[in-house]
């Protein structure tokens, strides 16, 4: 291409916000939590042996089923690729590596943007990226248009269409109860090999490149998570390549960065808008006068 | 407006006959599957899942709707700010299929909302949410349906103004009713235009808009459909097909009220048609070469089919068509051609919203199930039902002295402009 994408994204913007007369500045201030303080959670497929402990703590926590703890030690469900759905707000997989053709498992669940394309969405504000560093879901404002499933470059929200009267958006919540208690997640609080550390975004970034420097031969070299998407509150760290894995390959860009560009330079004070009125209003007075000349024009003729 | 046509409520047919009996019982249908669907919930009603949350009630009743109803305010920009006066008559019937267009548009989506209680969100300042583009398309529409629903007021003054006569118990209202329209007509024949002028900002804003949506979702959208000018291509194509859409209704409604078709109005501003659609195709084209997608649109994939289709057949079919001065003067060719317009902008807009949309983990491919189908179908029948009902009784339609039937109410003729 000989376009970068950031230069057509943005010689585009502004050709969109220029057709309705904006003038273009994107806002910086529309994320104005600091997220390197925020919390975070560091996935380490490596070290992860897929118990499948952290989908029952997760259950339990939120009471999405009372299914035993046993029954999760089921491997079985491993032959079939799961999501997250309403139900269950992290499921565990198993994959091969290609390069050492040995199974490992991965756990996945809402990331929890720094720049949330799902609270971007939302047309209520019902999902918000708090201080703690959770996106948080607020089910009494929902209208429940699914615009954030829509949204989500990771695929996470999951609905609950069975329910006929108040559907809700599912997603992993980062335990936000806990949090605000200064506990861990019950995930973390389970796991019993460290695949899940619990802290901040900082600490978190320095632990797997602490990891990766220590042990080069188990991982690759790549925190997935630290600037995807411009940064995520979990992370991961795999033993080959994130394409071999399910999380898919992103840009570092912001998803929600193009359309608010748009909707702020269509927007910006309401100025386009009114000009195009007053535009309008101008044409539509001048003309009429030229219509009325014309006609005394005639008359007088 | 031309001083023999008047727009006169149309008495010559009655509202029942075998046609509207049959799209009464699909209407009917349809709101069976409604009902269903409040009942048992989106789960039961639809295909939908976490891989596809959008289906053909947002494709489809959403937002192709909102593009056809798009009619009314280019319609209104042409006779009343761009002042071709002899456009006039065009523009009640236009007005008439937005305000029906987007009424439905809304009953269409509150089927869709999982919490449709809670639609009246977005007003409360507290949940406003500026960064989002569906807040802006939803806000815009709320207005702009009350601007059209303000606009109508007048026609309905003009019919009843002075003759309010409810049965019954109701009479003691006649009176009060009676000088409440005497006060709108008179207050709005002032200020009408603001609300005129306010009606095409607004639809500038959402139709643009609409076409912003899928742009938050860059790793879904197939890269035909993906452009970052999408906004600008939405807007352009829902103005292209505002005259094909009055064309398209005008000579329907002609053939059904059994009126002589408005053939000289109609290919007149169909003129318009192959310029709004070529600087469309033109802008295509150019996204097509700067993202460098040309290879796609001939790989002979499902999608680069459908984008052929929706091309060449509607978009590039009548351009070609309509700047033929012969086809633009036959009642066939004008309406051949509009129905392809109409065609056109509306499987791009079911291109963008599904064929486009790719989830990241697909199970089965989404099609609509028998609800959703019955429920899309049903709310067009009922539109339809209610536009013959409106203008069998309320004067929308212009119709020359010697085919007027004897209805009384004929006689009130208001100067417009
Ligand atoms: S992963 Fe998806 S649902 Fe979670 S915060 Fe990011 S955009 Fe929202
Ligand atoms: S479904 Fe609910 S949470 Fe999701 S975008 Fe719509 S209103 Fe927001
Ligand atoms: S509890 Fe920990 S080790 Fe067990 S599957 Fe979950 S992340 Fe892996």
């Amino acid at each position: 291409m000989s376009f970068t994408r950031r230069d057509l994204f943005k010689m585009a913007a502004v050709g969109a916000a220029a057709s309705v007369g904006g003038n273009l500045q994107a806002s910086d201030d529309a994320y104005p939590i600091d997220c390197s303080q925020t919390y975070g959670v560091l996935v380490d497929t490596v070290v992860c042996i897929g118990c499948r402990k952290c989908e029952w703590a997760c259950n339990n926590e939120h009471k999405l089923s009372t299914t035993d703890l046993k029954t999760f030690e089921d491997k079985s469900v491993f032959q079939q690729h799961r999501r997250p759905v309403d139900n269950a707000y992290t499921v565990v997989n198993e994959f091969k590596n290609p390069e050492t053709a040995k199974p490992y498992t991965i756990k996945v669940q809402c990331m929890h943007c720094n720049q949330p394309a799902c609270a971007s969405a939302c047309i209520v504000g019902a999902l918000k990226k708090n201080r703690l560093g959770s996106v948080d879901y607020d089910a009494w404002k929902c209208i429940g248009c699914r615009y954030c499933m829509v949204a989500c470059p990771f695929q996470v929200p999951a609905y609950e269409y069975n329910e006929a009267l108040k559907p809700r958006v599912m997603k992993c919540t980062f335990c936000l109860d806990r949090l605000e208690e200064g506990r861990k997640p019950a995930c973390v609080g389970i796991c019993p090999n460290e695949a899940l550390t619990f802290g901040t975004r900082e600490q978190l970034i320095d632990l797997a490149k602490e990891r990766i420097k220590a042990k080069p031969e188990l991982y690759f070299n790549h925190v997935y998570g630290e600037k995807e998407v411009g940064g995520t509150s979990w992370m991961y760290l795999a033993s080959t390549d994130f394409i071999n894995t399910e999380l898919p390959k992103l840009t570092n860009d912001p998803i929600p960065h193009t359309t608010e560009t748009i909707q702020h330079g269509i927007f910006k004070s309401f100025v386009p808008p009114l000009a195009l009125y007053g535009l309008l209003g101008l044409i539509m007075h001048s003309l009429r006068e030229n219509k009325e000349d014309k006609e005394s024009d005639d008359e007088r003729s | 407006m031309s001083a023999h046509e008047v727009p006169t409520p149309i008495t010559r047919v009655p509202f029942f006959t075998k046609g509207t009996m049959i799209v009464a019982a699909i209407a009917g249908l349809g709101i069976l599957a409604y009902i269903y669907r409040l009942i048992y919930g989106i789960g039961a009603a639809t295909n939908l899942d976490d891989q596809y949350p959008w289906g053909i009630w947002i494709a489809i009743d959403v937002a192709s709707g909102v593009a056809l109803a798009a009619g009314g305010f280019t319609t209104a920009a042409l006779a009343d700010i761009f002042h071709k006066e002899r456009y006039h008559v065009i523009v009640r019937p236009a007005l008439l299929t937005a305000m029906l267009g987007y009424t439905f548009v809304v009953i269409g989506l509150l089927a869709d909302l999982g919490r449709y209680y809670n639609v009246w969100h977005p007003m409360l300042p507290s949940m406003w949410q500026g960064n989002s583009v569906l807040f802006e398309v939803g806000m815009c529409v709320m207005v702009y349906l009350t601007v059209l629903y303000i606009e109508f007021l007048p026609i309905v003054a003009e019919r009843f103004g002075g003759r309010v006569s409810l049965p019954g118990p109701l009479r003691v209202f006649n009176k009060l009713i009676d000088s409440w329209l005497t006060i709108c007509h008179k207050f709005l024949g002032r200020f009408i235009s603001l609300f005129i002028i306010a009606g095409v900002v607004l639809s500038c804003l959402h139709q643009s808009s609409l076409g912003t949506l899928m742009v938050i979702a860059p790793t879904k959208m197939h890269a035909l459909w993906y452009s970052p000018i999408s906004p600008l291509m939405f807007l352009m194509s829902a103005i292209a097909v505002g005259f094909p859409m009055v064309i398209f209704e005008s000579l329907i409604a002609s053939r059904s009220f059994k009126l002589k078709p408005e053939t000289k109005i109609l290919s007149s501003i169909a003129t318009y048609t192959p310029v709004l659609l070529g600087a469309y195709l033109a802008v295509k084209i150019g996204d097509i070469t700067l993202r460098e997608v040309w290879p796609l649109v001939f790989d002979g994939s499902y999608e680069s089919i459908m984008f052929n289709i929706e091309i060449l057949l509607g978009v590039v079919a009548p351009i070609v068509l309509l700047s033929q001065r012969k086809i633009r003067n036959s009642v066939a060719g004008l309406f051949t051609s509009a129905s392809l317009v109409i065609f056109g902008v509306a499987f791009n807009r079911i291109n963008v919203f599904l064929t486009a949309y790719t989830p990241l983990y697909p199970g089965k491919p989404y099609f609509p199930s028998i609800f959703e189908i019955m429920v899309t179908v049903g709310l067009i029948c009922a539109l339809v039902l209610v536009y013959r009902f409106i203008v069998l009784n309320l004067p929308v339609i212009a119709v020359p002295p010697s085919e007027r039937g004897t209805d009384k109410a004929t006689i009130s003729t208001v100067k417009t402009a």
